[in-house]
């Protein structure tokens, strides 16, 4: 069946941060609100809601959370359902709504997400986040996501013979990249914090699970994203400047055990990212920019490899030249990405697409990357369990 | 035809010092731990199989922030082993200068044993929680 054309109609996020006088409820209407002020449309043109959250039953003791948030935004009745997919809940959200649309299921619909860690705290927070590795096998152990990357690291390293002490060094770059960058982000977490931290900081804060430190993980965060989607018809109707999907991909994998020594490969990435391209009729070079899931610095680098950004094995290398800053060949997380946006779970995948958007619509007041035409999100559920991609641009394909 | 083994049936062994895994009737790969098909090639012919127990560490790291449950265990070494049998399984690993060691640790031979540690909160099985670990050869 042939698929329509779809578009972003607008886009919302609260600040990313601490929260604890904001209900997962109050953080998707508040980033909702912000997506249907620049839509130009009714609320009653809005025909289901896309929801997504990772841990709500464990930082709020609350599940069940769509039709509660549809009626609290005034949208009594309308279909809604959460989808959980761990970090890529709201992305794999913005696809199944996405996809709804292109099969002429609806004409107009709203995705996002929300999500309360840091108001959880470290301990609940950490244990929440680890129900997304193998509740058996790999939490047994006492495997937690640190850890997991931790483990990647310590992989990447002996796999492409880069000695650990030398491959956390260009690690850190990543950290000292995606804070600069989200130090220039009013929304960011650690908005006006953290920008000019130097290699020795990141080496030398707390050790989490080593070789991993504080610097090399995004932080626990509070806060919601949103984007109203439509057809195109519905869409060059009401906006005149529609931003249009033009692929998505996504893939999966079972335990870090199950993976073996592909997980420094990311193999459901890859399989995710050829999906988006193939669907989007582009290649890695066609990108302009790209938000990518750097939950810790390594992550990163592993999947700007697996995207076919930079062969494998060379993705650190490229942040030492350069390659992934905003001035480089092709610019990693403008907005500070995980690391110094900040990472509330359930709407990190809605919030890269706000970046996106942002983007592609000229309207970045920082680091925005001139005449960008195409961008692309990747979000990762749990140890390279989900992947979503999804290319977005200013022209239809 | 499948063969199945329980999770408690697989840990349960493990304590016993006895890994249990599966061995595909159609392509010979190993299982470890069992699941519901061959993980190498997908077929369900699967028998039960004692696999060697023995392996090569091919990462690990040490946790000293640890979730709700688990606190009162750090620091504590996460380690990945290769079986000689082929599979990856996730353990511990019991020495307390891991880091020390660093990059050398990968590709020391290893042998795995169960150990039960009190169960927390939302842990699969409410009464233990068996945790591979691996002892080195040389030490």
């Amino acid at each position: 069946m042939e698929k329509r054309d779809v578009a972003v109609l607008g886009v919302g996020q609260t600040k990313f941060g601490y929260h604890p006088d904001k209900s997962l409820v109050d953080l998707f209407a508040e980033a909702f609100y912000e997506a249907f002020n620049e839509s130009n449309i009714e609320l009653k043109d809005i025909q289901a809601i896309y929801y997504g959250n990772f841990v709500g039953e464990m930082t709020d003791g609350s599940a069940n959370l769509s039709g509660f948030i549809s009626d609290e935004i005034g949208l009594r009745g309308i279909p809604a359902r959460r989808y959980e997919a761990a970090c890529a809940s709201s992305s794999v959200a913005f696809r199944e709504a996405y996809l709804a649309v292109a099969h002429g299921i609806y004409d107009c619909v709203a995705v996002g997400g929300s999500e309360r860690l840091y108001n959880a705290g470290t301990a609940i927070g950490t244990r929440a986040l680890a129900t997304a590795v193998d509740g058996l096998h790999e939490m047994t152990a006492g495997l937690t996501f640190p850890g997991v990357f931790a483990l990647a690291a310590r992989l990447y390293s002996k796999k492409y013979e880069i000695p650990m002490e030398k491959l956390h060094e260009k690690m850190a770059l990543v950290s000292i990249k995606n804070h600069k960058y989200g130090a220039m982000n009013p929304k960011a977490q650690f908005y006006n914090k953290f920008g000019d931290l130097k290699v020795e900081d990141v080496l030398n804060s707390k050790v989490i699970c080593s070789p991993l430190t504080l610097f090399d993980c995004c932080p626990m965060t509070d806060g919601g994203s949103a984007v109203i989607i439509a057809s195109v018809d519905f869409a060059e109707d009401v906006i005149d400047n529609p931003v249009y999907v033009l692929g998505t991909g996504q893939s999966g994998a079972g335990g870090l055990f199950r993976q073996r020594e592909d997980m420094v490969r990311a193999i459901p990435r890859k399989i995710a990212a050829e999906m988006a391209y193939k669907e989007a009729k582009l290649t890695p070079k066609d990108i302009d920019f790209v938000e990518i899931h750097d939950c810790f610095t390594i992550a990163e680098i592993i999947a700007s490899e697996a995207m076919g950004f930079f062969e494998y094995g060379k993705g650190a290398d490229a942040v030492e030249e350069g390659e992934t800053w905003v001035e480089g060949s092709i610019p990693i997380n403008p907005d500070g990405g995980l690391i110094g946006k900040g990472h509330p779970v359930g709407a990190t995948g809605t919030s890269q697409i706000y970046a996106v958007v942002k983007q592609l619509r000229n309207e970045f007041k920082y680091n925005q990357i001139k005449d960008a035409e195409i961008g692309m999100t990747d979000t990762l559920g749990g140890d390279f369990g989900t992947l979503v991609n999804i290319i977005l641009g200013i022209h239809r394909r | 035809m499948a063969d199945t083994i329980s999770f408690k049936e697989y840990f349960d062994a493990l304590l016993e010092g006895k890994l249990l895994g599966l061995k595909c009737s159609d392509c010979g790969a190993y299982t470890c731990p069992p699941k519901a098909v061959c993980d190498s090639c997908g077929s369900r012919n699967v028998e039960r199989a004692e696999l060697s127990g023995k392996g090569r560490i091919t990462t690990f790291t040490t946790t000293y922030i640890a979730p709700v449950g688990y606190d009162k265990e750090v620091p504590y070494t996460v380690a990945m082993v290769e079986l000689e049998e082929g599979p990856w399984i996730v353990g511990r690993l019991e020495i307390e200068n891991a880091d020390e060691i660093g990059q050398d640790l990968i590709g020391e031979e290893v042998v795995v044993e169960g150990k039960e540690f009190p169960t927390e909160m939302f842990y699969p099985d409410k009464k233990k929680r068996v945790v591979p670990v691996f002892r080195l050869e040389k030490a």
